[in-house]
């Protein structure tokens, strides 16, 4: 399909395969089994300029938007997600910042995200507060010319291995939804540390470890936007990183789907590649029209985010929710098509498979991009005159 | 600092097909790729200009589609790129090559050091190098694998041989050919990409180099290749399998019942 890219979308997608092809693939077996994180991936990429694409120039960017950081996304993701959401996370982790961020912020943290030299990480999530983010427990209490922030965060990517992290933190509680504030938290700040690494079923390339708060004092100008923006920075940030996930989703299915036609043309059984029974070809054809289909959704989605429409929440749950679920549904298939020889860790497939799972659950869990796509479409048709009776 | 690089285009073994009849390299539809171990080279070079004041200029010879692999170079980070192309190159041996690019490093003036591949995987003659540094009259180290500079006006290597490893102190300027241990190549960088995308590429002809047409291309070579075949197949090879005792074990006994000397 030609997605009638620009010259430059072209190279940056050239780009990222070719990280993809010669850095990413010949390791990710390796990285997966000994739960590494990909530090001489991301200094690859760091060196090939692709930490910044969606940064504007004046922040040491490359001044692109959501669609070429989605190219980039979707390529590393077909050679593996554990290594794509690490460098993904990175982006989440800035746009808090690049967002709402103060200009002297903006011009301390992003040009240091934007040329990879800092990973940054984004810590919202905490034992118990999930899907409910209202539930959040960590506290900043305004002390002079500082914050002092106290509790944990729970699951944050890229944790212990990011330098820059967006914090959420409950600044008044007696003010509920508008009460929760996003702030800059530094490695080395007093009273930052990291707990845990986690063991997870997939993306074990990428780092997923607890942050804990004791008396962390912050100097209150790492306050991202004003106190109370919280929820909204939180919002506003999903909306921007969703289509990010939903290309990894795009590029985990179509890598599965690369690997079961491969095979089902080479592998013979009763005499014939397997490719020539229509149980097989059937099973391809579905993974590949659900994989063209998602990409299809993330492109016009993301390149619709990039014009700057007002409300793109709907669309940005879409995207995300849809990939997500095809790239469970076409890398199961792929261990299918790949019979035993898939279950094993000698293929690749069982690892997409194992992967493929957290794109459902991370980012807003696919029954919340559900709910926001239902929310979304109550209120747009509430806000209509005319009946389609 | 300027240290240009020397290299070639040539076909990608990944891909290449013999022709059953003539023996010869189906060179039609296969596509060309920078020699790699040019690609060390000019790694090799861009390493040196991370940590130092340095300029890369890429020179090639070749026809006008060899741009491309100048264009590549420049997606890395090198600064200059030259194309050596007149239609009198063409059939050059590695003498004539040698002459065309040593006048090229000769009309840039000012290089320091001159880096090459330590050969090229189509002809494999390890020549241009060394050749090259005859007609430049520079001293010249071959499969170097560490570049030090000392001071301004000299150079250390490390080179890589079949007896060990040599500790070479050579002057500037220089030629050194390099191997692969001198690291692996980069990935091109975005931005290097996009301005390697709107670089123009000089051309030198002949008359741009001050050659005289009878110095270069077939003309001015001294070899000519008058067949290219592959060595016939021996059909007498027998494959050892097992474990390495077995192994060691099995082929003692064919190397006793075939009455080699000595066992």
């Amino acid at each position: 399909m030609d997605y009638f890219l620009t010259e430059e979308q072209k190279m940056i997608q050239e780009l990222a395969a070719q990280i993809a092809t010669e850095k990413v693939r010949p390791s990710r077996a390796k990285l997966d089994e000994n739960d590494e994180f990909p530090w001489e991936i991301m200094k690859t990429l760091a060196q090939a300029d692709l930490f910044g694409l969606y940064i504007p120039e004046e922040y040491g960017g490359m001044g692109g938007g959501i669609f070429e950081n989605c190219l980039a996304v979707e390529q590393l993701g077909g050679a593996c997600i554990g290594v794509a959401t690490t460098f993904a996370a990175s982006g989440l982790g800035a746009y808090p910042i690049l967002l709402f961020g103060s200009e002297d912020l903006k011009q301390k943290y992003l040009p240091q995200i934007a040329s990879g030299k800092r990973l940054a990480a984004f810590g919202l999530t905490e034992p118990g507060a999930g899907s409910d983010v209202s539930g959040i427990k960590t506290t900043a209490v305004k002390d002079g010319d500082h914050y002092i922030l106290n509790g944990s965060k729970q699951w944050i990517t890229n944790g212990g291995e990011a330098e820059i992290y967006s914090i959420l933190a409950i600044t008044d509680r007696s003010k509920g939804a508008r009460g929760a504030s996003f702030f800059v938290v530094e490695t080395g700040d007093p009273g930052f540390s990291f707990g845990k690494k986690e063991k997870k079923l997939g993306i074990r390339a990428s780092a997923t470890r607890e942050l804990i708060f004791q008396d962390c004092r912050i100097p209150k100008e790492r306050l991202i936007g004003r106190e109370g923006m919280g929820f909204i920075v939180a919002m506003k940030t999903f909306d921007k990183s969703r289509p990010g996930i939903a290309a990894l989703g795009v590029g985990l299915s179509q890598g599965a789907l690369d690997l079961a036609v491969e095979y089902a043309r080479k592998r013979v059984q009763f005499e014939k590649p397997i490719i020539s029974f229509q149980a097989i070809q059937h099973k391809l054809a579905d993974m590949a029209t659900k994989t063209e289909a998602a990409r299809a959704l993330v492109y016009s989605i993301a390149r619709f985010m990039d014009s700057e429409p007002n409300d793109v929440s709907k669309v940005a749950a879409m995207c995300k929710m849809y990939a997500a679920d095809v790239a469970m549904e076409v890398s199961t298939n792929a261990v299918q098509v790949l019979g035993g020889y898939g279950y094993m860790q000698d293929y690749p497939v069982e690892k997409m498979m194992r992967d493929a799972k957290i794109l459902q659950i991370y980012e807003g869990t696919n029954e919340i991009q559900r709910n926001i796509i239902g929310q979304e479409l109550n209120k747009e048709y509430g806000r209509m005159k005319d009946t389609f009776f | 600092m300027h240290i240009a690089v020397c290299i070639k285009q040539v076909p990608d073994t990944k891909n290449v097909r013999i022709d059953p009849d003539t023996h010869t390299l189906v060179r039609q539809g296969v596509e060309s790729i920078i020699n790699p171990f040019d690609l060390f080279a000019v790694e090799a070079a861009l390493k040196i200009k991370d940590e130092n004041n340095a300029r890369v200029t890429v020179v090639t010879m070749g026809p006008p589609q060899a741009t491309e692999a100048l264009r590549d170079t420049l997606g890395l980070g090198v600064d200059d790129a030259v194309l050596l192309s007149d239609r009198a190159f063409a059939g050059s041996d590695t003498w004539a090559t040698s002459t065309t690019l040593s006048a090229a490093i000769r009309k840039m003036g000012d290089v320091d050091m001159i880096l090459c591949g330590k050969q090229a995987i189509d002809g494999d003659t390890a020549q241009v190098g060394p050749e090259m540094a005859a007609l430049l009259d520079v001293p010249y180290a071959t499969f170097v694998k560490k570049i030090d500079l000392l001071d301004g006006n000299s150079i250390k290597v490390i080179r890589q041989t079949d007896e060990g490893t040599e500790v070479w102190k050579l002057p500037t300027p220089a030629l050194l050919t390099v191997i692969k241990e001198i690291g692996e190549p980069r990935v091109p960088s975005l931005r290097f990409k996009m301005r390697a995308k709107k670089a123009e590429i000089p051309i030198w002809g002949a008359a741009d180099l001050g050659l005289d047409t009878n110095c270069v291309g077939l003309c001015g070579s001294f070899t000519q290749v008058v067949r290219v075949f592959s060595p016939p197949r021996r059909t007498d090879r027998i494959l050892i399998e097992g474990s390495v005792e077995e192994q060691v074990e099995r082929l003692l006994q064919y190397l006793k019942q075939s009455r080699v000397p000595g066992i």
